[in-house]
């Protein structure tokens, strides 16, 4: 029985799977697309403060992210474009916090990656790395007392995160209350600068999870039918009860840490490995391959993706920006504990 | 029947935990050891599956309580000692303190800090860290200072919608005794009159309000009448109840126990000085901890730390000006 749970839709042969994949895929252009946007966007001076792209990490985001039901919960990082849509973010969402609408979830408050919706399972990350971690545990615990079951969550971290302590933390706590938590670490080779050499001395990041006593699978993330596979497989375990798991997956950031930055650091031979393939070209040739889906119909999807992300865009730039004198400048609830004392 | 300022706490997290389900405790050695000072005594078992211990973790303690207060609950984590908050200072400043501001979901999290000096305590057992969480926006700072504060103001720390400090001193927990547990109390913002006076205000907060009001009893002999303000809370900070009662005296002392660099003791003088210069007959003063790490030895924590003696002197002092 717990065989069957584990290995549905994850087999490739069914038409769940297909399904899922062209999902993914389409979810993957989405957020390449929209990536591509942001990014003209800042070199013409639109977006105000920095533009953190996915580029190269979108099958592993939206593999992730394409699994979970309504009622879990998410997580991203900084290069989950392809997770966040396909967890139900809208391209306008997006584009309200990059251009700084005030009718978007953050309400110029905060901007660019540092975007959601609490109340709807989808957690805003800061900006400290392994800190939200613990917060999907905290949703995952509360879950429990309150005798709701099936719901998992994801925290998606880098290889640079597992030297926080706050992951080292979370991740315990996690294994400890044995807590349906899916820890995406994306190794992309890279902490901005910073080689994994500088990081950590173990020869695997997947070597952590013995330590911990959580369960860990190793994936290609440049491969979008082996991530589907490996996160299916994890976040079934997740929900049947095994408690936290693990995913290390190795890839390369095609971009640099944000768009100030040119990336010279990162070595060619990463570069020309099987590490630093465009997964969104392996995901492409799959389709093809299996014909799922031909060069003309991706054509039609990439246009009409274009289209939805230039009225989004174009909506968001129309909208009023957040006027500091209709703030009400107030960090609390509690309207009536609020400081009233001003500097004049 | 007496209860102590510690039973008072225990109580404020009974009465919380079986008014309202979406309570739970979490905290280092709380649930079946019932806490490093017994504040959660028996309540594990009183309220199974509901007072929760913790790896030591303080980072990850606060960040799951944020998790679960977002989805609708209204944890109360236990710090052992204040002094190991810093370790979950980032979860705190930056997760808890920015949710509402950044997403409009409160975040109703209780941090007990059980904090200040005890002798012997030392360096990392006796901080006051009021001062550094109330320069955050986003969180509120409550220092109750009698028994019957320790229980209301807690009770009401776990049904505001926001991240509340929750300071209780421990040097009060076992020593400071009430009759019984209030029915009624003042709300959280509001300042108290601890004791009244014509000559000098004295505003303070937490065990320094005993201190201050030893030091009232003390000047009293000389003819001196100082009136104390209690606090309560030093976020937000009453600063019209501070404002009457040096409009009445004319004079200002502010004593804390944390460092005198900034804070709140430097707050208030600023308010006063800025808002109510012209109520002023003398400058204002202000009385702190020394700026070095709380000293281990009962010699060197005892002059370390404002008592009741140093007040006076520096009371009289002002008094003269």
């Amino acid at each position: 029985m717990l065989q069957t749970v584990l290995e549905a839709g994850t087999a490739e042969n069914t038409a769940l799977f297909r399904e899922t994949y062209l999902a993914a895929c389409r979810f993957m252009l989405r957020a390449r697309l929209l990536d591509d946007k942001f990014a003209a966007l800042w070199r013409s001076g639109r977006i105000h403060g920095g533009v953190f792209l996915g580029r190269g990490q979108e099958a592993l985001s939206a593999a992730t992210a394409v699994w979970l039901k309504p009622g879990d919960v998410f997580a991203p990082l900084i290069r989950d474009a392809a997770g966040r849509l396909a967890f139900g973010e809208t391209i306008l969402d997006a584009a309200r916090t990059y251009l700084g609408s005030a009718l978007g979830p953050m309400h110029g408050r905060d901007g660019n990656v540092h975007r959601g919706r609490p109340r709807e399972g989808y957690l805003p990350m800061i900006s400290h790395l392994g800190a939200m971690i613990s917060v999907v545990n905290g949703i995952l615990l509360a879950r429990r007392l309150k005798n709701i079951s099936g719901t998992v969550g994801v925290a998606s971290i880098g290889d640079g995160a597992t030297s926080t302590g706050a992951f080292h933390e979370a991740l315990n706590q996690a294994a400890v209350e044995k807590l349906p938590l899916i820890l995406v670490v994306a190794n992309n080779h890279y902490a901005y600068s910073t080689p994994t050499s500088r990081q950590f001395a173990c020869p695997d990041l997947a070597d952590k999870a013995a330590g911990y006593g959580v369960e860990v699978s190793s994936v290609d993330g440049t491969d979008l039918n082996a991530c589907l596979k490996t996160l299916g497989q994890a976040v079934a375990r997740a929900r049947a009860g095994r408690g936290p798991q693990l995913i290390v997956a190795t890839l390369l950031r095609l971009c640099g840490h944000g768009e100030h930055d040119d990336a010279g650091y990162i070595d060619p031979k990463i570069k020309s490995s099987p590490a630093g393939r465009d997964c969104l070209k392996v995901a492409e040739e799959h389709l093809f391959r299996q014909k799922w889906a031909d060069p003309a119909t991706l054509a039609v999807w990439r246009s009409e993706v274009i289209r939805e992300i230039e009225e989004a865009v174009a909506q968001a730039q129309r909208e009023p920006a957040p006027d500091p004198f209709a703030e009400e400048w107030r960090a609390i609830a509690t309207e009536r504990l609020s400081e009233t004392h001003e500097e004049t | 029947m007496s209860i102590t300022y510690l039973e008072a706490i225990r109580e404020a997290q009974a009465h919380a935990l079986r008014d309202d389900p979406r309570v739970f405790i979490y905290g280092q050695d709380v649930g079946a050891f019932g806490g490093a000072f017994k504040a959660t005594k028996n309540l594990a078992v009183e309220f199974p599956g509901r007072v929760l211990d913790s790896p030591i973790s303080e980072d990850a303690m606060v960040g799951l309580a944020v998790g679960a207060a977002i989805e609708g609950m209204r944890p109360i984590v236990e710090m052992q000692f204040a002094d190991f908050s810093t370790v979950g200072f980032n979860q705190i400043i930056n997760q808890a303190a920015t949710l509402f501001w950044r997403t409009n979901v409160p975040c109703p999290v209780t941090v007990r800090l059980p904090f200040g000096g005890t002798s012997g305590s030392g360096p990392f057992h006796s901080q006051c860290l009021e001062t550094v969480y109330a320069h955050y926006p986003g969180l509120i700072v409550l220092t109750p200072a009698t028994v019957e504060d320790a229980y209301s103001m807690l009770l009401e720390a776990v049904a505001i919608d926001d991240p509340v400090i929750f300071c209780e001193h421990k040097l009060l927990y076992y020593h400071l005794k009430a009759e019984s547990l209030p029915s009624e109390a003042l709300p959280v913002g509001k300042a108290r009159i601890a004791r009244e006076g014509r000559d000098m205000t004295i505003v303070t907060y937490s065990a320094m309000v005993h201190e201050a009001l030893e030091a009232a009893k003390e000047l009293a002999p000389e003819g001196w009448e100082v009136e104390v303000v209690d606090l309560r809370s030093v976020k937000p900070i009453d600063t019209d109840t501070v404002m009457a009662s040096v409009a009445r005296t004319g004079r200002l002392l502010c004593v804390g126990e944390a460092w005198p660099w900034g804070g709140v003791t430097a707050e208030i003088i600023a308010r006063v000085t800025s808002e109510g210069y012209g109520l002023l007959d003398a400058p204002p003063q202000r009385l702190n901890a020394k700026d070095t790490p709380v000293p281990y030895h009962p010699n060197l924590w005892a002059a370390h730390r404002p008592t009741a003696r140093a007040i006076a002197a520096t009371a009289r002092k002002l008094l003269r000006l």
